[in-house]
């Protein structure tokens, strides 16, 4: 697992998309991959009120990633200090195994490099210090960055202004 | 060498503020502007499509003059200066046979309007429009005759409020960033959000409360509100009798208007109604009937409009913190604007306006904006006279206005038709010529002045230069100017000159802009005293219920209501909208946009769609008076059954926009082009259209 978590705050998500998109114009990539994406369940009316989910699927940066395992030329790895998982593309020879091995479809093919593509946090923003394209611009900042233990909790205090009920 | 340029993005018209790393002449990475208070880093997704709009090879690229029929597609690409001799002989001789006023000059509002209508002045036409009475010319003289200013004039606290009604305003899809953060922000506090459409949006799923309404009813609820709050005295009353004129008249007029009389017509529960006002009656004055973004519904568009307000006004809201505001300008803390072209003097122009407005046809509507839409009719009457060019610029007649067979068959009868665009729009793709403008990361543009709470001014920045063969309306319209003998109205040769022209006076220069991207006049927000300090330009100078507006020009304040009838049977209203990854008709051709969203669907509600043999994701024929066309059908319970929906701005003719050609149906193409007579919208909801499998 990377030293890092990143953390999307669904109830203040609107699913518009715009993490996806500056996620590619940051990337510079084609039609086709899409390195994080937002999908829609919904939207269907739960006790008569219409609710929808839109779930934010970067990659997890997992601890025993299967896409590290399954590459076959080292391309895929997990960075030692921090644990992101990232591929070096003079390594990629475009197999697509590491799409394969992923339980979650986080490895994208780009078609004009011919090799995988996938999230790696902007680890290259994140050594200067910044946060990832997809959180800096968030429309509703409904997407927080940082350390594992360091995110605000934003949902413990949510739920303990509604069990207060001062007013 | 990196490079920090603070701006404004255009990938709409909200112009909201950003922040650009250049290096090495190419756009490293576009974010909100992170000094500005409710941007705080924001950007939406078409503001991150910017980078993909400058690198996209299907962009105008050098001028273009037109070698085959209108439409057909054959073009020859010109110098500039082969194009605007072109264009300038040609008006030449039009305004020399035909006089000035028989050229018309569109656009959507932007920066350099100013330019535009200084054009238009000095060869002697009053024929400019905009965008906005399409949009919403009828909220704007509603507000007029409340308050005595439009509605752009006034401004919306969400962030404070403590209840938010919005009538179809579906703010978590058609974004602006600050405004939808606002709300975001109310919600996190605690506010309560009542959302009103037939159909399910985001908004939607995010309300407290959703009332799937029956289409074109509206106006019945709000009058059943108003019948409530006065008959509970949930008003608030000291404010009422301070600034309000004509609430008896009000009162009485609103007491036939029950809940129960209302449930009849909109579909919903009359108790529901009664909760809702002594919700919002605990919350007053932090509290907001939102007026709309877009207002173009119906033809009695400008009674709902001002139905909204006066509800506002019931509530204390107006001039109100978490409620609305008048938008403070410069004057106000003695800072002056920055000057505009249009200040110079000009020839008088004799001639009425080809839309007729300021005469008894059009008494109300802003003549600042103009109808629009009366200009196929125009044309094709050549009344009040003939009309033989046509200038659009950023604006595009045949997806803007409703009926594309009509805005054809008058754009047909014109000698002249010329596009200041950036992309192969439909009307760029008709015209005669293409004067290819710069994106808006190629340009420095005139100042935005930024009224509000807290006057400020703002300043697009060129961050790289153009790539290709273009260059800015303003420079355009005075090398034009310059063929046509106008040019000493345009003192610059640059925009960078103009900027430093408009900018004398205001205590500001360029280099006050480098910082942060904008100048502030002060450092507080201005809320004048409720009691005594709202300034209202209203004849009486109060909020006039009865409306000297309205009456003075022969028109109720208050028309009895309408019934809105029900479709015939397998007939529905269309009605249309935004999604959060669109501009109107501009970015369906944008890579990355095109990529999630890349044509509009047929929403049809689940009972009706099985009615008619119709299952999700088939290819249906949807038809109108007007035309028809097939589209594909998206089958949900989310939507009122007497109504179908599409996305605005799909459908698109403009053959080299090729990942956008021919995507989805126009609904200008099924839209009946009729208008709310009095305020000035077209009814855009208001179309009868049959659906059947393809």
């Amino acid at each position: 697992m990377s030293k890092y978590y990143l953390f999307q705050d669904a109830k203040k998500c609107i699913g518009c998309h715009s993490c996806e998109v500056i996620c590619k114009s940051n990337k510079n990539l084609p039609v086709g991959p899409k390195v994080c994406q937002i999908l829609t369940i919904g939207p269907r009316l739960v006790d008569s009120v219409p609710k929808a989910a839109y779930i934010f699927m970067p990659c997890f940066h997992c601890e025993d990633p299967w896409c590290v395992a399954a590459c076959p030329t080292g391309a895929m790895q997990k960075r030692a200090k921090d644990g992101i998982v990232f591929i070096d593309h003079d390594l990629c020879v475009g197999c697509k195994t590491c799409m394969s091995a992923c339980p979650w479809g986080a490895p994208q093919w780009d078609p004009e490099l011919g090799k995988a593509v996938k999230c790696d946090y902007c680890m290259d923003r994140v050594d200067r210090g910044l946060k990832p394209a997809c959180v800096t611009i968030c429309t509703t900042s409904c997407l927080h960055f940082g350390e594992s233990n360091e995110i605000p909790a934003i949902r413990r205090e949510r739920y303990a202004k509604a069990v207060a009920a001062l007013d | 060498m990196e490079r920090e340029v603070y701006s404004n993005c255009f990938m709409c018209s909200v112009r909201c503020p950003i922040r650009v790393i250049e290096e090495n002449d190419d756009v490293k990475w576009i974010e909100g502007n992170p000094h500005v208070a409710g941007i705080d880093g924001a950007l939406c997704p078409r503001g991150s499509a910017g980078m993909s709009l400058l690198k996209d090879q299907e962009r105008v690229q050098t001028p273009m003059i037109r070698t085959g029929p209108r439409g057909s597609g054959k073009w020859k690409r010109a110098t500039w200066d082969e194009a605007l001799d072109y264009v300038a002989d040609k008006m030449k001789k039009i305004i020399k046979k035909y006089g000035g006023q028989s050229v018309v000059l569109g656009e959507r509002t932007q920066q350099s309007t100013h330019v535009s209508k200084t054009f238009l002045k000095a060869i002697g036409s009053p024929n400019h429009f905009t965008h906005d009475a399409l949009c919403k010319g009828s909220v704007n003289t509603a507000c007029r005759s409340l308050f005595g200013y439009t509605d752009s004039q006034m401004g919306v606290d969400m962030g404070n409020s403590k209840h938010i009604v919005l009538y179809g305003r579906n703010i978590m899809e058609s974004i602006e960033v600050k405004p939808t953060r606002s709300v975001m922000k109310a919600l996190d506090k605690g506010a309560k959000l009542t959302y009103i459409d037939p159909r399910v949006t985001v908004t939607a799923t995010k309300a407290h409360r959703y009332w799937m309404i029956r289409p074109g009813t509206d106006l019945a609820l709000n009058y059943a509100l108003m019948h409530v709050i006065i008959k509970e005295r949930l008003y608030d009353k000291p404010y009422v009798d301070r600034w309000v004129k004509g609430f008896q008249e009000l009162q009485a007029f609103v007491q036939p208007y029950t809940p129960e009389w209302a449930e009849e017509e909109t579909g919903i529960p009359a108790q529901e109604m009664i909760t809702l006002a002594r919700e919002l009656a605990k919350d007053k004055p932090s509290v907001l009937f939102h007026f709309g973004y877009r207002g173009a519904n119906n033809s009695n568009e400008i009674y709902l409009r001002r139905s909204i307000m006066i509800l506002n006004t019931l509530m204390g809201s107006i001039e109100s913190k978490g409620g609305f505001f008048f938008k403070k300008g410069p004057g106000e803390v003695g800072g002056k604007p920055a000057r505009k072209l249009t200040e110079q003097k000009f020839p008088k122009i004799e001639a009425v306006r080809f839309d007729k407005v300021g005469t008894p046809d059009f008494p109300l509507p802003d003549p600042n904006h103009g109808l629009g839409q009366m200009l196929p009719a125009a044309i094709l009457n050549e009344d009040p006279y003939p009309i033989k060019a046509l200038i659009v610029y950023r604006f595009d007649p045949l997806m803007s206005i409703p009926d594309n067979s009509l805005t054809l068959e008058a754009l047909k009868k014109l000698d002249l038709v010329v596009s200041i665009e950036i992309n192969y729009s439909d009307i760029a793709w008709y015209s005669d010529v293409i004067l290819p403008e710069s994106m808006f990361l190629e340009r420095t543009d005139c100042p935005r002045q930024a009224n509000g709470l807290k006057p400020q001014m703002f300043l697009r920045r060129q961050v790289v230069t153009p790539r290709y063969d273009t260059r800015h309306g303003a420079i355009i319209l005075k090398q034009l100017g310059e063929r046509l003998g106008i040019g000493d109205y345009f003192p610059y040769n640059t925009i960078e000159d103009l900027v430093k022209w408009q900018l004398e006076g205001t205590g500001f220069c360029f280099e006050d802009f480098e910082k942060k991207g904008f100048v502030a006049y002060t450092d507080k927000q201005i809320f004048w005293d409720r009691n005594d300090g709202i300034k209202l330009k209203t004849p009486s100078g109060k909020i006039e219920f009865v409306s000297s507006l309205l009456e003075n020009a022969g028109f109720e304040s208050f028309p009895a209501y309408e019934h809105f009838p029900s479709p015939p049977k397998n007939e529905f209203r269309l009605v249309v909208g935004r999604c959060a990854l669109h501009t109107h008709v501009s970015t369906q051709n944008n890579p990355y946009l095109n990529e999630i969203v890349s044509e509009n669907k047929l929403w049809i509600n689940s009972s009706q769609a099985a009615n008619l043999g119709i299952s999700d994701g088939s290819l249906v024929t949807v038809a109108s008076s007007r035309a028809s066309g097939n589209i594909k059908a998206y089958v949900t319970d989310l939507i009122h059954p007497e109504v179908v929906f599409m996305l605005h701005g799909f459908g698109h003719q403009g053959e080299r926009g090729t990942r956008a050609f021919n995507k989805g149906i126009s609904d200008a193409l099924l839209q009946e082009n009729i208008s709310d007579m009095i305020g000035g919208s077209p009814a855009l909801h208001e179309t009868l259209v049959t659906v059947k499998p393809a």
